[in-house]
């Protein structure tokens, strides 16, 4: 275990910029998880860690030192892909025994197995471990893989979305378990993805990447409460965060050019006539799709609402979030 | 434009019987779901309105005419596929009017048709473009055009967002709703994604292993699921399952688990076992000092406005929505409220939920 600062990276492939100075400290035991669309840079972040590239310019220093000359094997870091590569004709025993039997670091053969059956408890594959990798299932095979990093004991782990090919409801099941397996640890992570409810699910900080920059660094809260700007603001939340000109409710604060309205805060009660167009109950909530003039925008309100389409509403903001002309926050 | 009733319709591949005796309506101008997980029977169910599979045996009327032995040319159904085929070689405009062309229709009225379509579906700009080119979004457009160019009874769609990525089919699915609403012309959505089917439909039918669970307006079949399949299916984090030992019967208005009394609405009709399930969805779930049953919370799931608490009790894990404004610890002492008027009570060995004066309305038979 140990914590993880990186400082000034920055990589380019070709014309490409994909990394531009990007510094951050993964503190010892945090779960960092890093947000942003295809392209934001978040693999190219993990591959530089883990001496898979090189960058440009920069350092990476892990437990106080810099790694830059390091291989990967030096570097003491596990990766967690999100398509799980198990040998198929290996027991789910041998397979994590793997990286154990490795011959550079030569653990004594009773040592692996005290370690195999501490990792399959937490993971709960325990009685699993003589079956065939392929006769598990899609979910026991990506926490096999996961814990083929676990035996370990890395200094940091470092996952690539590692539940987006699993369905809906094992992900969900997983983004549970993986919490407390790191709770339970105690273990440094660091897990890149696209998907915001995994970051605000899992994470204990969250840095949102956009374009290869580290636009904002902070709890899931702080970043859903308080974004930095506009395009922050619409990474989290769900539905997406409404932006109108900032007139639209009467006057902004100075220099604001949009406002940002989540659809919790939107009370309806006086304020501003708007068409509802649609309602969509979703069972635990129902948006209201609202056309406001010339501005659509949705709501939430109650599962057991009235309102059919058609019917007019009065709205006013609440706790709304001010950007300027450029996306940048205001208030 | 139709009215589509399906009346025991079966389908057997060999010896797997895919559909298992269906029965449901699909009013006029309906946007209709079919949801369930893979292997359900929902595509078969779709394929067989369309006329791409004959049905082994039942009915399926398209306004009141009985079509289920009819080839799919003389059905007047338009079908959307997952993966949008558009002729390459061809342009927007061409793969458009290629239906009404093949059909014979006088030019002027093609290009009169092909017109209106493009400005519904916002696509006139691209008109002349080869189709190699566009992006996602305008190829759904344009597979989009060619089926309603035909002005068909009812659409079939099949999954058609399932190949695109969460952001662009939250956008599109609205997109294809929108239309709907201009349009009004009675959709058959087949999905296994149960946000879609709430968020899209206007009636959804639950299938699971080839029989319909339930059949119903979004809301209806939320609150009030017929059985627990249904009731695990939709609802993100799914409906909690209190499983006990107990005696339920018409008139009662708790049940006892353990040492606490549980309200729920009024029995209708008596449990034939013992092994029953209280069900409860998160938000009906209020974190108190006090509370029916105690717990401790395992786990909290932060998602902005709420958060999901994951608490261990004597009936196993359960998971609450509460407000996110409210500070959980893991590893606390919490107290669970249930709230009564929204309780479902099963009985485990049929998996029915029991009728009640709540849901006595929306259960069918």
């Amino acid at each position: 275990m140990a914590d993880v600062v990186l400082s000034n990276l920055s990589k380019a492939f070709g014309a490409t910029q994909a990394l531009s100075d990007v510094s951050l400290t993964i503190a010892d035991g945090a779960f960092v998880v890093l947000l942003g669309p295809t392209g934001a840079g978040k693999t190219t972040t993990l591959r530089l860690i883990a001496g898979l590239d090189r960058p440009d310019k920069g350092d990476v220093r892990i437990g106080g030192a810099s790694v830059l000359a390091d291989t990967p094997a030096q570097r003491d870091v596990a990766m967690v892909f999100q398509q799980y590569s198990l040998y198929p004709h290996m027991t789910v025993r041998d397979n994590l025994a793997f990286p154990l039997r490795s011959p550079v670091l030569n653990v004594p053969e009773d040592q692996i197995t005290k370690q195999i059956n501490a990792v399959a408890e937490v993971l709960r594959i325990s009685h699993k471990l003589d079956n065939k990798a392929t006769q598990l299932s899609g979910g026991e095979m990506q926490r096999v893989s996961i814990g083929r990093a676990l035996v370990r004991n890395p200094r940091i782990y470092l996952m690539d979305e590692p539940l987006s090919s699993l369905d809906a409801k094992l992900r969900a099941e997983l983004r549970v378990e993986l919490k407390r397996i790191h709770a339970e640890m105690g273990s440094t992570f660091l897990y890149v993805t696209h998907d915001q409810i995994e970051a605000m699910t899992m994470a204990t900080h969250v840095g949102v990447l956009d374009q290869g920059r580290l636009v904002q660094f902070g709890t899931p809260r702080e970043i859903y409460d308080n974004p930095v700007n506009l395009y922050v603001a619409t990474r989290l939340g769900q539905p997406r965060i409404n932006v109108l000109p900032a007139g639209a409710f009467g006057h902004g604060p100075v220099g604001a050019a949009q406002i940002g309205l989540r659809p919790e805060h939107i009370a309806i009660d006086t304020g501003q006539a708007a068409t509802i167009r649609r309602v969509e109950h979703l069972g635990d909530q129902t948006r209201l799709h609202l056309d406001m003039g010339p501005h659509a925008l949705i709501t939430l309100t109650d599962p057991q609402t009235t309102h059919q389409p058609g019917d007019i509403i009065h709205i006013r903001p609440q706790n709304p979030l001010w950007f300027d002309a450029s996306g940048m926050r205001v208030a | 434009m139709a009215e589509i009733v399906i009346r025991n319709l079966r389908k057997e591949f060999g010896a797997f019987t895919a559909v298992k005796g269906s029965s449901f309506t699909i009013a006029d101008g309906e946007f209709f779901m079919l949801l369930g997980p893979s292997g359900c029977g929902k595509t078969t169910t779709l394929r067989m309105i369309a006329g791409l599979e004959l049905p082994t045996s039942g009915e399926i009327l398209i306004d009141g005419e009985e079509v289920s032995q009819k080839p799919a040319s003389q059905r007047d159904i338009a079908f959307v596929f997952q993966m949008f085929a558009l002729y390459p070689h061809m342009n927007v405009r061409k793969n458009i009017s290629y239906p009404l062309v093949s059909q014979g229709l006088a030019p002027a009225q093609v290009k009169a048709k092909v017109a209106e379509v493009a400005r519904i579906l916002g696509i006139e700009s691209i008109l002349d473009k080869p189709v190699g080119g566009l992006s996602g979004g305008d190829r759904q457009r344009v597979a989009l055009g060619r089926a309603i160019v035909r002005s068909p009874k009812a659409f079939m769609m099949d999954e058609p967002l399932g190949a695109l990525d969460a952001e662009f089919r939250e956008h599109m699915s609205e997109e294809l709703r929108a239309l709907h609403d201009r349009m009004k012309a009675t959709t058959v959505y087949v999905t296994h994604d149960q946000l879609e089917a709430m968020q899209m439909g206007d009636k959804i039918v639950v299938m699971n292993h080839g029989v319909v669970e339930q059949f119903g307006k979004p809301q209806d079949i939320y609150d009030h699921p017929a059985t627990m399949f249904v009731a695990d299916f939709i609802g993100s984090p799914a409906m909690n399952f209190l499983r006990f030992d107990g005696v339920a019967a018409a008139g009662a208005e708790a049940v006892t688990l353990g040492d606490a009394h549980i309200a729920l609405p009024r029995l209708q009709e008596n449990a034939l076992g013992r092994a029953l399930a209280l069900g409860v969805r998160p938000e009906h779930i209020t974190l108190t000092d006090t509370g029916h049953l105690q717990g401790r919370t395992m786990a909290t799931e932060y998602l902005g406005t709420t958060q999901i608490v994951t608490i261990d009790t004597a009936y196993g894990a359960i998971k609450a929505r509460a407000p996110s404004s409210h500070i959980i610890k893991t590893g606390e002492n919490v107290g669970l409220n249930l709230t009564a008027s929204a309780l479902s009570l099963f009985d485990t060995a049929s998996g029915r939920a029991l009728r009640t004066a709540a849901n006595a309305g929306v259960l069918h038979g």
